[in-house]
């Protein structure tokens, strides 16, 4: 019955005979999106391949196909290009650490108190993610309460500052992104029903290998939807490495943003802005390949 | 708003009605008619196409060819808003975020009736739950809500109230209950019922007429007697209750009866109870309709010879045998047990007999096995 | 026959100590992740009540005064304002807009379906950095000036895809067989979408609104792009986080902190309320 149920559902629909109202109901938003966020990257991509007008006017330039700025663009940057994606991961990889056994013990071990703590896990955003970024650069800098006792306890030298480093900013990027990361996780083990676990045990399974063998399995999704998630904006981020790092800490995205307003060139601005983006597109369709999740939306 | 719930009235017919999708139909070609103010059963097997024929009348489908009338207007392509049509569906269907009064008058209110109170009383008066016309559904139990769900679609007053399954999800007693509740309230009321159903007792219990579908197509339909005691397929004879099939030869006629010989045994059968098409015939007796005696006692009526017990259940009101007849099938054999004696014994000769009218003779070409076969859920 | 007393052997203090930390570890773990998801958000709060002039680097004393007079800072309450007036004028453009895809998506069937579900993930796929660039060429090589109503657009048109995901998924979790039921008790298409479909889909509208306006209040990149002249709150932030940010602006985080944790919370109550009656 099941089927035949799933077939009538397929074939049959109240508005199935070619009616105008999804398009109708497209138009606006689809119509904005594309003059907003298709034109825009598609003028990024004219612009990447400009060059400085004659005149010599600051923010002027005329269309040449100039296509070696994105050689010298990266050539360029290269350092930051290959520092934001270091970034970038270990911070995801240091989300996925630190929220995974999070998401677990809400997902199973907390009874009544399961819906709180989800929301628990996202009030944190609710405080501008500015001032929160600050709060750890005020925390972890010099007047704050951790870098005193680590020094007196010999654990970092009497010259290492915790702020202004990259260390810094990959634990701020970690903090920040924490929920990204946590909220799927969560959700994708939220639905394993526990006596599968169960099950697991009956049939042998210590702990260990249960978690090896059911529980981690049945989270890929959410493993995959967070990872994704997280690695996005932190390959793009630059606030973070302007608040908590220093100038040898430059991401992608501080050069990017430099070249708008300091250095003001646009074509290696938009060139670097298509090869960040082209690289992450890259990495997503190969990592959902390979992990086989295609439907994320 | 103008619509066709007051106007048409009559039975309900449909004209060789047709859903195909890419790769099979799920009802072929199906005509009947339903006689107005009757309690009509479409039983059948999961995937039976009665859910589909039941949506397409409701308007929820669209037929593929065929049409549909409500006595002499044409409802085939009008939507369901206009059909004066209601349904109780398998799951109720309330509308969580309605009291229970909103939901019961939710039809009057679209059809534009203003005064809706005495009428929404008068409904759950009807079903037996006049306290909770101020909860949400979520509160309900599922007797509750399966009750409220038909007040919502009586209090109509259509012309047909279509039923798809809607005691499925209900424990054996409250099941019970209801039928006997749904029938009595379909008498009040006097409104056309169309109830799908894949239990066979509960159609045959609740219904007047009952149309048992099988592929998409109707095998039988008639009164529940009828299709039980005359059955003419071997589907029909296998689904509603249990039926003995035994492959015979039609060798003579005398009177009104076809002589039949069963491996050797001779037996007779009513002409007007067969629907063999040749010579070759399945043999027919239900378990019940049959005597099990020790091989040396005399009884009137046919007989079959040579039978030994191979199995005896007692079930409290009956005991079942199992009987291995001399050319290897094994006959099944219902004994109430109301004459005080003990049940024979595994290993017994026994004699099998039966009153002649009881049995019933179906083409022997067909498979002997359709209708028996126990569902595996998909 | 008496009874002997036998007392219940019980382990020594060490090892049901570490049988307790073992069986605990996850719970422990939570209790030190949860904390440390807070620090910042304490630290911020604590130091709303800095007695401090003009830097908040140090802490000076206590004081409600920052509380009392929220604004006392200047650009504080300008800053704050710009972006509620932007978060509200985005919310509700991309809410409209963004359901209105969502139910095109989620309930019709028509072509160009899967290009559609690209198009709208392929902002959320993009950096903010990208997002945020391309506007602003865009907007300049038109000859429109950063400001307020290209950072509004520029909202709009990221929220627009948080929103469509929200509201599709609670589209997807809704019964098609209500709706054919409201159809098969006389409702038309107009009368069911308005009196079954949205209703029940209302709350998660509004949780996409929701989202949309945090989204849009705690954008910092891509509003720091397109806003030229106009100050965001975190925009503000960032710019006085040199000199060291005025108490005030804790003061309004933590207020918004506060606020958002009190509308979830009671939404979630009045939702545990409904169904547990």
């Amino acid at each position: 019955m099941a089927f035949l149920q799933a077939a009538a559902r397929r074939a049959n629909s109240f508005t199935g005979k070619r009616s105008r109202l999804p398009y109708l109901l497209l138009m606006p938003g689809m119509a904005f999106l594309s003059i907003f966020f298709i034109l825009p990257i598609l003028n990024l991509a004219a612009t990447s391949t400009q060059s400085p007008a004659a005149s010599g006017e600051v923010g002027s330039y005329v269309q040449t196909f100039k296509f070696s700025n994105y050689a010298n663009a990266f050539l360029e940057s290269r350092e930051q290009f290959a520092r934001s994606f270091i970034y970038a991961t270990l911070a995801t990889l240091l989300a996925l650490a630190i929220s995974y056994p999070l998401a677990y013990a809400i997902a199973f071990k907390s009874g009544r108190w399961k819906n709180l703590l989800v929301v628990l896990v996202v009030a944190p955003f609710f405080t501008s993610f500015l001032l929160r970024t600050i709060a750890w650069k005020q925390i972890l800098g010099e007047n704050g309460p951790v870098v005193g006792p680590l020094r007196a306890l010999h654990i970092i030298g009497q010259q290492t500052t915790l702020t202004a480093s990259a260390f810094a900013v990959v634990t701020g990027m970690t903090y920040n992104f924490l929920p990204f990361m946590t909220l799927p996780l969560y959700a994708s083990l939220d639905r394993i029903d526990p006596r599968t676990l169960e099950a697991a045990g009956d049939l042998y399974a210590n702990g260990f290998t249960t978690f090896r063998k059911v529980t981690f399995p049945l989270s890929l999704p959410g493993v995959v939807a967070g990872t994704l998630l997280t690695f996005i904006p932190a390959a793009g981020d630059y606030v973070n490495a302007a608040i908590l790092g220093n100038p040898s800490t430059k991401m992608v995205g501080n050069v990017i943003d430099s070249r708008f307003f300091r250095i003001v060139d646009y074509p290696t601005a938009a060139a670097l802005s298509f090869m960040l983006m082209a690289a992450i597109l890259i990495l997503i369709t190969v990592y959902i390949r390979r992990s086989g999740t295609e439907e994320l939306i | 708003m103008a619509d066709a719930s007051t106007s048409s009235r009559g039975d309900l017919k449909l004209t060789r009605i047709t859903k195909s999708y890419s790769d099979f139909n799920a009802v072929d070609d199906l005509s009947l008619t339903i006689k107005e103010g009757s309690f009509f059963a479409l039983l059948g097997p999961s995937g039976c196409g009665k859910t589909t024929t039941l949506r397409m009348i409701a308007g929820l489908e669209e037929p593929t060819a065929g049409s549909i009338h409500i006595g002499t207007t044409d409802i085939t392509t009008m939507k369901p808003y206009q059909r004066p049509v209601n349904t109780v569906f398998q799951n109720y269907a309330l509308f969580p975020h309605l009291s229970i009064y909103e939901n019961i008058a939710f039809g009057l209110r679209r059809r534009g009736i203003k005064d809706v109170k005495s009428a929404v009383d008068k409904a759950l008066d009807l079903v037996e739950l006049p306290h909770l016309a101020d909860r949400k559904p979520n509160q309900l139990s599922g007797g509750q809500q399966q009750r409220i769900a038909l007040a919502r679609a009586i209090i109509n007053r259509p012309a047909l109230l279509l039923l798809d399954e809607p005691l499925g999800a209900l424990d054996l007693k409250l099941r019970r209950q209801m039928q006997i509740e749904l029938k009595w309230i379909q008498k009040e009321v006097g409104l056309t019922f169309v109830h799908v159903t894949h239990d066979q007792e509960e159609a045959m219990t609740m219904a007047d007429t009952v149309a048992l579908m099988h592929d998409g197509k109707i095998e039988q339909m008639g009164s529940p007697a009828d299709l039980y005691d005359n059955p003419k397929s071997a589907f029909v004879a296998n689904f509603l209750g249990q039926s003995n099939l035994i492959d015979g030869k039609i060798v003579d006629s005398d009177g009104d009866n076809f002589v039949v010989d069963l491996f050797g045994q001779k037996v007779s059968v009513l002409k007007s109870r067969s629907s063999a098409k040749d010579a070759s015939v399945l043999f027919g007796i239900r378990p019940e309709k049959l005597r099990i005696q020790p091989s040396d006692a005399d009884k009137p009526g046919n007989v079959l010879t040579g039978g030994r017990i191979v199995d005896v259940s007692y079930i409290g009101v009956s005991t079942q045998y199992q009987v291995e007849m001399p050319w290897g099938q094994e006959i099944m054999v219902f004994e109430q047990n109301d004459d005080g004696i003990p049940p024979l014994a595994k290993g017994d000769g026994v004699r099998l007999s039966w009153e002649p009218i009881f049995s019933f003779a179906l083409d022997g070409h067909e498979d002997a096995t359709a209708g028996s076969e126990v569902e595996v859920s998909e | 026959m008496s009874t002997v007393e036998v007392p219940v052997p019980t382990l020594p203090f060490g090892k049901r100590f570490t049988r307790w930390f073992a069986r605990n570890t996850i719970r422990i773990y939570a209790v030190v992740g949860f904390t440390y998801l807070f620090i910042p958000v304490l630290y911020t709060f604590a130091f709303s009540f800095n007695d401090s002039a003009k830097s908040n680097l140090t802490w000076v004393g206590f004081t409600f005064k920052n509380w009392q007079n929220p604004c006392g800072a200047p650009e504080v309450c300008n800053a704050l304002g710009n972006s509620i007036r932007i978060g509200l004028i985005a919310t509700t453009v991309a809410t409209i807009l963004g359901t209105m895809i969502a139910f095109a998506l989620g309930r019709h069937r028509f072509r160009g379906r899967s290009a559609t579900n690209t198009l709208i993930f392929l902002p959320m796929a993009t950096p903010e950095v990208v997002l945020g660039a391309s506007l602003l060429a865009m907007f300049l090589n038109f000859g429109i000036n950063p400001g307020f109503w290209p950072t509004v657009i520029a909202h709009i048109m990221f929220c627009i895809s948080f929103v469509v995901v929200t509201v599709k998924a609670r589209i997807a979790s809704l019964d098609p067989r209500l709706e054919q039921a409201a159809m098969d008790l006389y409702a038309n298409e107009r009368e069911t979408f308005r009196r079954i479909t949205l209703p029940l889909v209302a709350p998660g509208i509004a949780g996409a609104a929701l989202l949309a306006f945090s989204l849009s209040f705690d954008d910092f990149i891509i509003t720091n792009f397109n806003s030229g002249t106009i100050n965001t709150f975190p925009k503000f932030v960032y710019v006085s986080a040199g000199r060291g940010i005025p108490a005030q602006a804790n003061v309004v985080g933590s207020s918004m902190f506060f606020l958002a944790l009190f509308i979830v919370l009671t939404g979630e109550l009045i939702g545990r309320k409904k169904r547990k009656r």
